[in-house]
């Protein structure tokens, strides 16, 4: 069963106007400040398919910088994300990038502050639900239909176990895991998909064990 | 037990001598491990929603491209100033179907039911047979729950989305979804609802996704329109005891098979149908004709 609750059905409560280009691209963007784990001062947003050929109709750039910014598929301050963002300061750039993409509704979002910065490919697969398919080169498939952490860590020995223990400990129950890395040695990155929300408390417990470099969530 | 198809909805809701909705109520907290209470003040949540963004377009918006808003006001106008021939309750759902489809246009703040594009169907009868059949509010809750629980089939059997298998699964899954719950809340049987559900989709069935540029509003908007008359006309013929000759399930099977060998065209591409008119056409380059940055 690809839909499990009511409320896949009757929701998510959104923006307008379309659940893929608005509501997906708003929690694209919010994935992304969510794993940036800060505010950016620039981003660059590329838009590929059908989100480069109607994203001004549908919002799909205010929605993403709403995102950004942290809002909300239901928050109202997303049609003045533009101005919000212009506000703090922001610089913001929109290209409409005609390179071919596996689906028709795919973003790639460059965001930093000066001191770091971070880029992600974002998918909007349908009715809301969403997918990040790349960050900062790691190759992944993060699905949006399930709460989820991203644990950057240390490439060694016993990274995974610590992680995986402390979630146990905590009775959280793994769907779906993956492991992503350029370099032996180097940085790399879990995903771990979880059944249920993981609290902030069992976030602090993670960041302290060894070898996690920083820890970002994804809520359902 | 989890019901995987509407045969086996109906079927629990008989076996348990229980409505439709406590049916997706109950597995709602199930699976997900909920109480009741968690459960309903969400879909109470849901149901403000609605009525708000009804509330909103009756009062008269208008979207980012021009191309919609207004018509909800016109209709509302015509309804109390005249003497509507499709009679009032008919042409008040239609209005606020329309109404929430112009502020989902108008980027408003609306709920999905079962898509963004077809949101207009469900909120726009429910708020029409209230003034009628003058329900509770534990009752229009569960009008949410039974639309959900044939959605639900729906999502997980074929599709919802007109990317996927055209308006018929995206405003044609809203329209019967709709027309089943008030089949419930007007006193109907489970096996009623089912009726209505199959005799409302089946006329659907083929029903193209060709927005104008690709927007959720042309035809959109007025798509929901007829979604919303057409579940009231196919609740009362299922209450009046016609039933459907091809049974639901099989319906949903061949709305199924009909988006699958749609071609994409006419699947939410803005190539196909209505957008690919000369206005279409013409409509959609005066909207995107403003030069921005290319790489």
């Amino acid at each position: 069963m690809k839909f499990k609750s009511v409320f896949d059905i009757i929701g998510p409560v959104m923006i307008g106007p379309s659940s893929s280009h608005t509501a997906g691209a708003a929690r694209i963007g919010k994935a992304a400040r969510t794993l940036f784990g800060m505010d950016p001062t620039w981003a660059e947003v590329h838009l590929y398919g059908s989100f480069a050929k109607t994203y001004k109709g549908h919002g799909t750039d205010v929605a993403i910088v709403g995102g950004l910014l942290g809002f909300d598929t239901d928050d109202t301050r997303i049609s003045s994300s533009l101005d919000i963002a212009k506000e703090k300061g922001w610089n913001v750039v929109f290209y409409q990038d005609e390179a071919a993409t596996d689906h028709p509704n795919t973003t790639r979002i460059k965001i930093g502050n000066g001191k770091e910065d971070m880029e992600l490919v974002g998918v909007s697969i349908g009715g809301g639900k969403v997918e990040i398919t790349e960050l900062n080169g790691f190759e992944l498939h993060l699905s949006g239909n399930h709460p989820a952490i991203l644990v950057m860590h240390n490439d060694r020995f016993g990274a995974i176990a610590s992680v995986t223990q402390i979630l146990a400990r905590h009775e959280i129950n793994i769907g779906r895991m993956e492991v992503s890395r350029k370099d032996l040695g180097k940085e790399a990155l879990m995903i771990i998909e979880v059944d249920q929300n993981v609290e902030e408390n069992i976030i602090q417990e993670l960041e302290e064990a060894d070898h996690i470099l920083q820890i970002a969530r994804i809520v359902d | 037990m989890l019901f995987r198809n509407v045969a086996e909805l109906v079927e629990i809701a008989n076996h348990e001598k229980i409505q439709l909705s406590e049916v997706m109520i109950r597995q709602e907290m199930d699976v997900n491990d909920r109480t009741k209470e968690d459960v309903m003040s969400q879909m109470e949540k849901n149901l403000q929603v609605m009525e708000d963004a009804v509330e909103e377009g009756l009062k008269g918006v208008s979207s980012h491209s021009g191309l919609t808003g207004g018509d909800a006001v016109l209709l509302q106008k015509y309804i109390t100033e005249q003497d509507p021939l499709s009679g009032t309750l008919l042409l008040d759902a239609v209005s606020k179907a329309v109404a929430t489809n112009e502020v989902n246009a108008a980027m408003g703040t609306i709920c999905a039911t079962p898509t963004a594009g077809s949101a207009g169907c469900v909120p726009g009868t429910l708020f029409a047979v209230k003034n009628k059949l003058n329900p509770t509010r534990e009752q229009m809750i569960r009008f949410l729950f039974t639309s959900g629980a044939f959605g639900y089939v729906v999502a997980n059997n074929a599709f919802i989305s007109g990317a996927a298998g055209g308006c018929q699964a995206e405003v044609g899954s809203a329209s019967a979804m709709a027309s089943a719950a008030i089949v419930e809340m007007a006193g109907g049987t489970p096996q009623q609802s089912s009726e209505a559900f199959a005799i409302t989709l089946k006329n659907m069935l083929g029903l193209v996704c060709d927005p104008v540029a690709g927007l959720v509003e042309v035809p959109c908007v007025k798509r929901n329109a007829a979604g919303a008359s057409n579940a009231i006309v196919s609740a009362d013929m299922a209450l009046a005891g016609v039933t459907s000759r091809i049974p639901c399930d099989e319906v949903i099977g061949a709305m199924y098979r009909i988006g699958k060998t749609m071609p994409s065209a006419l699947r939410e591409t803005a190539e196909g149908g209505l957008a690919a008119t000369p206005t279409g056409r013409a409509l959609a380059s005066k909207i995107y004709g403003i030069p921005v940055e290319k790489e």
